[in-house]
């Protein structure tokens, strides 16, 4: 017999650990469900943390209104299923209040707005945890995140204000107004993830395996062509066979051309690839330092 | 076999390892070699690197540094002023880096990034030996129960690759480290810059008949690194689903902190003392023969006892001490020095409580590791033994035995900042 966990493994059981704390730790705790890979990641080691029993806490969505039809189908039919609570936060309920103005432009993005929303859908049912499926590997600001990320009553972050974390022992304890982003899947690679999902057979939305679609071309990022897309005229719309790394807003997200059909094929693609994920997120691409600056501002 | 291929997925092994070293000792260069020459880095963000690179300035070579330096104010500073955790594969392993500072004011950062690691690197400057801060870094693995620590000489290629060089710091090393508790360790010639021995050979250190640094990385023996003797169960969650399929389910939900858990083995429940047997380890992918740690999983005993969040599940012949007095080294993280008599809370396991400052015996000297009797001031970055009494008593063993049962936290009941490492004794 031998005493010890594959990566994966372990991985899920820190994941595991980090989300019953989670619950134990927080009176009004929420998972913040993207639809995209790594919240469905998250979600289904949360039922595994509970199993037998129910997932304690709400999925919340905030819905930007540009949404991928396809990411909101199958988070319909996940809740259906599992007869999970669902809350959605609407960002165009909150522009068509007059709380939002919408950015104007061609490269009008509504990922800056939904920090907002996202914000006052915290307030409004008084989470004071929100988890989320954000990663280290993803990005810089990203890489010096705890697990228990502490948010000011603004919801802001001081990266040089964070409280030291130390072994397991996570530290959840908080003045009334403030609350938590919790990310337990912290330590996870893009890797570690799609190799889990095949391990696993999670189920993921059609976007990410290649399909056909109607697209354009911007600075050499291939966008889905949709309804709420403003195309300049020398932009001409054609089929491609495409596939998405990473699901986010319609406006923001580029495609990758790929066969890549299935999980294994995915995987091989990702060995492969020499960009990161957020390489065809034209939202981190505004400057060097624009994820750091929208999580100071409370983004995710 | 390699990490991009489903079939070897499966057999890899996780390695948390720290890096720590003085400033300008090629820390964040080593770390950039390693993701560059094992591939970890993605094209967009070496063009990131590159355009960065010419914004700063510099002699025109790409500065595998940038990789590292995560926020703007620090690339500004050109420092490193907080722990960052960065990723890459081999076909062998994952690996976990905790990257943290080694600036005299950043004790803390690597007490932290420490906590959690396997194996600690310590940067030497070959031009320089060992230095205060080496010193301070090794006690810092030692006190932190890290069981490998790799020493590399670094920027070997500035004293022409001499072997004289080497041996001179290793053996002060070897003198230094006799006095840790250190079992497994290693020292290294390297050039981060040039890329000596740290993924490939060196091809000007042909005396160097040791592994690589990667090479090291990749084999070095951690599965019993975990204690797999003493049997700790702390309790997390009780899970009770009250369904018509699970009416009378009612476990135990937690993470494995030490010792081999088995159906059917005596356990005694603390505090109350109850005792019962392991009628089932549960888990969603169905029962398990055995649990070890850092396995998260579900028990069920054969009789209905109250048990709840803090509780821990132990082995009847083998038990943790319980006391509410606690003998420990603590390193202090917070700018308001610690106060004798003074009312902290106090997390240990999943088991929460407040606790008393009774005594401060000595502040250690990390640079000579002298003991200070006198000097009782216990500020922001430094290490002393102190004791403490806890409102409840704690369920814990010898931080040096197991690290999951022997770390304590203190936390300011003003400000809910978490404010000392403590690791019992």
């Amino acid at each position: 017999m031998k005493y010890n966990l594959t990566h994966l493994r372990e991985l899920e059981s820190e994941a595991m650990y980090v989300i019953r704390e989670v619950a134990a730790q927080f009176e009004n705790p929420a998972l913040l469900f993207s639809g995209g890979k790594d919240s469905i990641v998250c979600y289904h080691i949360a039922k595994k943390a509970f199993w037998p029993g129910k997932v304690p806490f709400p999925l919340v969505h905030v819905d930007t209104g540009h949404n991928f039809p396809e990411t909101i189908a199958f988070r319909d039919q996940l809740v259906a299923k599992d007869g999970a609570e669902l809350i959605v936060g609407s960002v165009q309920a909150d522009i068509d209040a007059g709380k939002l103005t919408e950015e104007k432009g061609f490269n009008a993005s509504r990922n800056g707005l939904q920090t907002f929303t996202l914000l006052e859908t915290i307030e409004k049912n008084k989470f004071d945890a929100c988890m989320g499926g954000a990663r280290r590997d993803e990005e810089k600001a990203r890489a010096k995140e705890r697990f228990f990320s502490h948010r000011d009553e603004f919801g802001q972050w001081d990266p040089k204000n964070q409280r030291p974390e130390l072994w397991n022992i996570f530290n959840g304890m908080k003045n009334l107004g403030e609350n938590f982003r919790v990310f337990p899947i912290s330590n996870w690679t893009e890797m570690d993830v799609w190799q889990y999902i095949l391990h696993e057979k999670i189920d993921l939305p059609s976007i990410y395996f290649s399909h056909e679609r109607d697209v354009f071309v911007r600075d050499g990022v291939i966008y889905a062509d949709g309804p709420f897309m403003n195309k300049k005229h020398e932009e001409t719309v054609e089929r491609r066979i495409v596939r998405f790394r990473t699901i986010g807003d319609m406006s923001c997200t580029g495609a990758v051309e790929s066969p890549a059909d299935s999980l294994e094929t995915i995987i091989e693609e990702v060995a492969a690839t020499r960009t990161t994920e957020r390489g065809t997120r034209a939202d981190d691409k505004r400057s060097e330092a624009a994820m750091e600056d929208r999580k100071k501002q409370g983004y995710f | 076999m390699s990490e991009n291929t489903t079939a070897g997925y499966l057999d890899m092994e996780l390695l948390r390892f720290t890096t720590a070293g003085s400033v300008d000792d090629g820390k964040s260069t080593l770390i950039g070699r390693l993701l560059y020459d094992s591939k970890a880095i993605f094209q967009d963000q070496m063009e990131a690197v590159e355009k960065a690179s010419k914004r700063i300035g510099g002699d025109g070579e790409v500065n595998l540094a940038l990789l590292t330096d995560g926020l703007r104010s620090e690339r500004e500073q050109g420092i490193t002023i907080d722990v960052a955790y960065r990723y890459f594969a081999t076909p062998k392993r994952k690996f976990i880096i905790a990257d943290t500072p080694g600036h005299i004011q950043y004790t803390r950062n690597m007490v932290t990034g420490a906590s959690t690691a396997n194996l600690a690197i310590i940067l030497v400057d070959a031009r320089h030996g060992l230095v205060e801060q080496t010193a301070r870094h090794s006690f810092i693995a030692s006190l932190l129960g890290i069981k490998h620590v790799v020493y590399c000489i670094n920027k070997m290629d500035l004293v022409d690759f001499s072997q004289d060089v080497f041996e001179k710091i290793k053996s002060q090393l070897e003198d230094f480290t006799s006095k840790l508790e250190i079992s497994d360790i290693r020292y290294i010639p390297i050039s981060a810059l040039k890329g000596d021995n740290v993924v490939d050979r060196s091809k000007n250190m042909n005396w160097y008949e040791g592994s690589t640094l990667l090479y090291t990385l990749e084999t070095v023996h951690i599965a019993s690194d975990q204690n797999h003797v003493d049997c700790r169960f702390p309790v997390q969650t009780v899970i009770r689903p009250q369904t018509t399929e699970f009416h009378d389910y009612r476990g135990y939900a937690g993470r494995v902190a030490g010792g081999v858990f088995k159906k059917g083995d005596e356990v005694t429940i603390l505090p109350s003392g109850f005792t019962s047997k392991i009628a089932k380890i549960d888990s969603f992918d169905g029962e398990i023969e055995q649990a070890f740690s850092p396995m998260s999983c579900t028990l069920l005993l054969e009789d209905n006892i109250d048990i709840s969040r803090g509780d821990m599940i132990v082995r009847t012949n083998n038990q943790p001490s319980v006391s509410q007095d606690h003998e420990m080294m603590i390193c202090w993280m917070s700018q308001r020095p610690i106060q004798l008599n003074g009312k902290y809370a106090v997390k240990h396991t999943t088991r929460d409580a407040r606790c008393i400052v009774k005594d401060i015996k000595y502040k250690v000297d990390i640079n000579s590791l002298h003991r200070l009797e006198d000097d009782k001031d216990i500020k922001m970055n430094d290490i002393a033994r102190i004791t403490i009494r806890t409102t409840v008593p704690l369920f814990t063993d010898r931080y040096q035995r197991n690290r999951n049962t022997g770390s304590v936290i203190l936390i300011d009941e003003n400000t809910n900042e978490t404010v000392g490492a403590g690791m019992i004794l």
